[in-house]
C-alpha cells in the first residue's frame, strides 16, 4: 500500500492548511470584486479589472517579490500587521496562504463575476417590488443564485493554491514545516541526490489531490444548480 | 385616485404619458407592442425613472421630479405581476409567497390562508417553481404580490405567455381580485378580449403617448382610434342586461339600448349585466328589414360616420340607439348608395358572439363559483 512518509505528511497537511486559508481569504474580496465588476459601472473599472487579473499574467516570482517588499518585516504593511496585530506574515505559513490567495484571486473573481452576470436582474427587480431593500435582495436572491459560481471559484482557488510555487518561494522561502508546501517539497527532492523516487511520489500525490478537488467541485456544483432549480 | 405624468427619452423612443384614473377597479393600459405600456408601469413601480413628471397613488406621492421625490421600489408598496412570473427559482412556492410579507411569521395566518385559497394554491405550496405549469406560476406570482399588501396591483401582460386554456384558468382569479379584495389594478395588455372582459377604464397608448382615456365602451366606439385599437379586432362594446334564456335553442337574449340581442347561451342570471363586444367584421348592412335570413339579430339605425380609405373595406359607425360598427366592402358601400345619414339595418350573426367577446360590468360576477363557462 501507499503509505506516506512523515516528510510527505507534513507537506500535505501544510498544503491543505495553506489552501483552505487561501480560499477563506479570497472569498469575501472575491465576491465583492465579482459583484462590483458585474453590476457597477464606474470610472476606472478597467483599471480595477486589470489589477485583479494582473497575477495571471505577471511572473509569479514578481508577485512574490512585491509581497516581500510590502509584507516583509521592513515593508509598510508587514510592520503594520506586526505592530497592530502581532502578526508576522513573511517567512511563515500565513505568508504562503497570502501569496497563493493573491495568485488564485483572479480565477475566483472570474468565476463569481460570470455567475453574478448570469443572475436574472428581473428577479432582483421583482424582489424590490416586494419590499426588499438592496442588501436583502443581494443576500436572499443574488447570493443564493450565485452559489454555483462561488463554489466553482472557491475550488479553482483551492486547486490553484495547491500548485502555487513561484510567489510562495520568493515571499516566504522554503522552510520545512512552515512554508514547505507540496510543490516546494517536490522541488527540494528534485534538487537532492537520490530524490527521484520521492519526487515521483509527490507528483502522484499532487495529481490525486487536485483531481479530487476538481471532481468534488463538479459534483457539488451540479447538485447545487439542481437545488436552485436551474 | 391614480395620477400619472411621466416623460423620458429612451434613444429614439419618447415616453410622454399623462393620465388620471380612479383608484378602484381595473384600469387597462392598452396598445400595441412598443407603445410604452410596460415602461409606464415600470415608472409606476419605480423600476424605471422618468426624467420629469409626477406619480401619485391614493394621495401618496411616489415620484415628483420638481420636489425631488423618488421612492425606491421597495418603499412604494405596489404589487407587480410580471409577464414572465419571475418566481424565485431557489425557493419553493411557500417561500416565494411569504417573501414580501411584512412579518413572515404570519405565513400560517388568516391572510396567507385566504390568498392561498383564493388562488387555489394549496396543492403545490411545497413545490419548486420549475415543477409548476405556466398558469400555476402566474397564480403564485399573483399571490406573492398580494401578500406584500400592496396599495395597487400592476400586471404586465400576465397572460401573454400562456395558451388559451391557461388564460381561461387565470382570468377568473383576476376577476376575484377585484370583486373579493377590492384591490385596484393597472393591467397592461394588447389583447382585446382581456380588455373587454376585465377593464373598467381603458388608457389607450400609442408611440409612447396616451391617445384616449375612458370607459371601454366609449374608447372602443371611436372611429378615429381605429388604427390604434387594431383593424382585425375593431368593434363596438355594448352594455347589456340578461333578459331571458331560451333553453330549447340554447340562446340568451340580452337587452341593450338598440333592442334585443340573441347570443349563444351565457352562464349568467336574468338581470345580470354583461358587456358584449361586437366586432365590426361581424356586422352586415341591409337597406330593408331582412326576411328569410338565418341572421337573428337585425337593428334599424342610421349611419353617422364613414371611415373610408383606399383599401377594399369601409368602416361605418352606426347609431342603433347605441354606437355600433360595421365593416363592409367598398363595393357594397357604393352599390347600396350608402353615406352619412342613410337609414339602414345592422345585421349581427349570433354565433359570432363567443366567450371572448363577453365581459362583465363592474360589481357583478360573470362566472359563478361553481364554474360552468359562458
Amino acid at each position: 500500500m501507499f503509505t506516506p512518509t512523515p516528510f510527505e505528511v507534513e507537506a500535505i497537511l501544510l498544503s491543505l492548511r495553506v489552501s483552505v486559508w487561501c480560499v477563506v481569504l479570497c472569498l469575501p474580496f472575491g465576491i465583492l470584486a465579482g459583484w462590483v465588476l458585474a453590476r457597477r459601472d464606474f470610472l476606472g473599472k478597467h483599471l480595477l479589472n486589470g489589477l485583479v487579473h494582473l497575477p495571471l499574467v505577471v511572473p509569479p516570482v514578481a508577485v512574490g517579490y512585491v509581497l516581500l517588499l510590502l509584507f516583509g518585516m521592513r515593508g509598510p504593511l508587514g510592520r503594520f500587521f506586526h505592530d497592530v496585530f502581532g502578526l508576522t506574515i513573511a517567512f511563515t505559513w500565513k505568508g504562503a496562504a497570502l501569496a497563493s490567495a493573491v495568485m488564485a484571486f483572479p480565477l475566483m473573481v472570474r468565476a463569481i463575476r460570470l455567475s453574478i452576470e448570469a443572475v436574472d436582474r428581473g428577479l432582483e427587480a421583482a424582489a424590490r417590488t416586494l419590499g426588499a431593500g438592496p442588501l436583502r435582495v443581494f443576500l436572499t436572491v443574488t447570493l443564493p443564485l450565485t452559489m454555483p459560481g462561488i463554489l466553482t471559484g472557491a475550488i479553482l482557488a483551492f486547486a490553484r493554491s495547491l500548485g502555487e510555487f513561484g510567489a510562495t518561494i520568493t515571499f516566504v522561502s522554503n522552510i520545512p514545516g512552515e512554508t514547505r508546501t507540496l510543490p516546494l517539497a517536490l522541488y527540494t527532492l528534485s534538487q537532492t541526490p537520490d530524490g527521484e523516487a520521492g519526487a515521483l511520489r509527490l507528483v502522484v500525490i499532487s495529481i490525486l489531490l487536485a483531481m479530487a478537488a476538481l471532481i468534488a467541485s463538479e459534483l457539488l456544483a451540479r447538485r447545487l444548480s439542481q437545488r436552485l432549480g436551474a | 385616485m391614480l395620477e400619472v405624468k411621466a416623460k423620458r427619452q429612451f434613444g429614439a423612443f419618447t415616453l410622454d404619458v399623462a393620465f388620471d384614473a380612479a383608484a378602484s377597479g381595473i384600469t387597462a393600459l392598452f396598445g400595441r407592442s412598443g407603445s410604452g405600456k410596460t415602461l409606464t408601469i415600470n415608472a409606476l413601480a419605480g423600476l424605471a425613472q422618468p426624467a420629469e413628471g409626477r406619480i401619485a397613488v391614493g394621495g401618496v406621492v411616489l415620484f415628483d421630479s420638481r420636489r425631488g421625490i423618488n421612492l425606491p421600489p421597495e418603499k412604494r408598496r405596489l404589487g407587480y405581476v410580471f409577464q414572465d412570473g419571475r418566481l424565485f427559482p431557489h425557493m419553493n412556492v411557500r417561500h416565494n409567497l411569504v417573501y414580501g410579507m411584512k412579518r413572515q411569521a404570519d405565513a400560517n395566518g388568516i391572510e396567507f390562508d385566504h390568498i392561498v385559497a383564493l388562488l387555489g394554491l394549496e396543492a403545490f405550496l411545497e413545490r419548486r417553481p420549475r415543477d409548476l405549469s405556466g398558469g400555476e406560476k402566474q397564480r403564485v406570482a399573483i399571490g406573492r404580490a398580494l401578500l406584500a399588501a400592496p396599495r395597487l396591483l400592476l400586471m404586465d401582460e400576465p397572460l401573454a405567455a400562456l395558451d388559451a386554456a391557461r388564460k381561461a384558468e387565470i382570468l377568473p382569479y383576476i376577476e376575484r381580485l377585484r370583486d373579493e379584495l377590492g384591490l385596484p389594478v393597472v393591467y397592461v395588455s394588447h389583447a382585446m378580449d382581456e380588455i373587454v372582459r376585465l377593464a373598467d377604464t381603458v388608457v389607450l397608448m400609442s408611440d409612447g403617448r396616451v391617445i384616449a382615456v375612458g370607459s371601454v365602451e366609449s374608447v372602443m366606439s371611436r372611429l378615429d382610434l381605429r388604427p390604434m385599437t387594431g383593424r382585425y379586432e375593431a368593434g363596438a362594446v355594448l352594455n347589456t342586461t340578461v333578459e331571458s334564456h331560451d333553453e330549447n335553442f340554447g340562446l340568451t337574449a340580452l337587452a341593450f339600448a338598440g333592442g334585443r340581442l340573441l347570443v349563444p347561451h351565457v352562464e349568467a342570471p336574468v338581470g345580470g349585466r354583461i358587456r358584449v363586444r361586437v366586432r365590426a367584421r361581424d356586422v352586415s348592412i341591409a337597406l330593408h328589414p331582412p326576411k328569410a335570413l338565418s341572421i337573428l339579430n337585425a337593428f334599424p339605425g342610421k349611419i353617422i360616420e364613414v371611415g373610408e380609405d383606399d383599401g377594399p373595406q369601409v368602416d361605418l359607425l352606426l347609431d342603433v340607439g347605441t354606437p355600433l360598427w360595421a365593416r363592409i366592402t367598398r363595393r357594397s358601400y357604393h352599390e347600396l348608395g350608402l353615406g352619412v345619414g342613410k337609414s339602414v339595418h345592422a345585421l349581427i350573426k349570433a354565433v359570432a358572439i363567443d366567450r371572448h367577446s363577453l365581459g362583465r360590468v363592474s360589481g357583478w360576477r360573470l362566472r359563478q363559483d361553481h364554474g360552468g363557462g359562458i
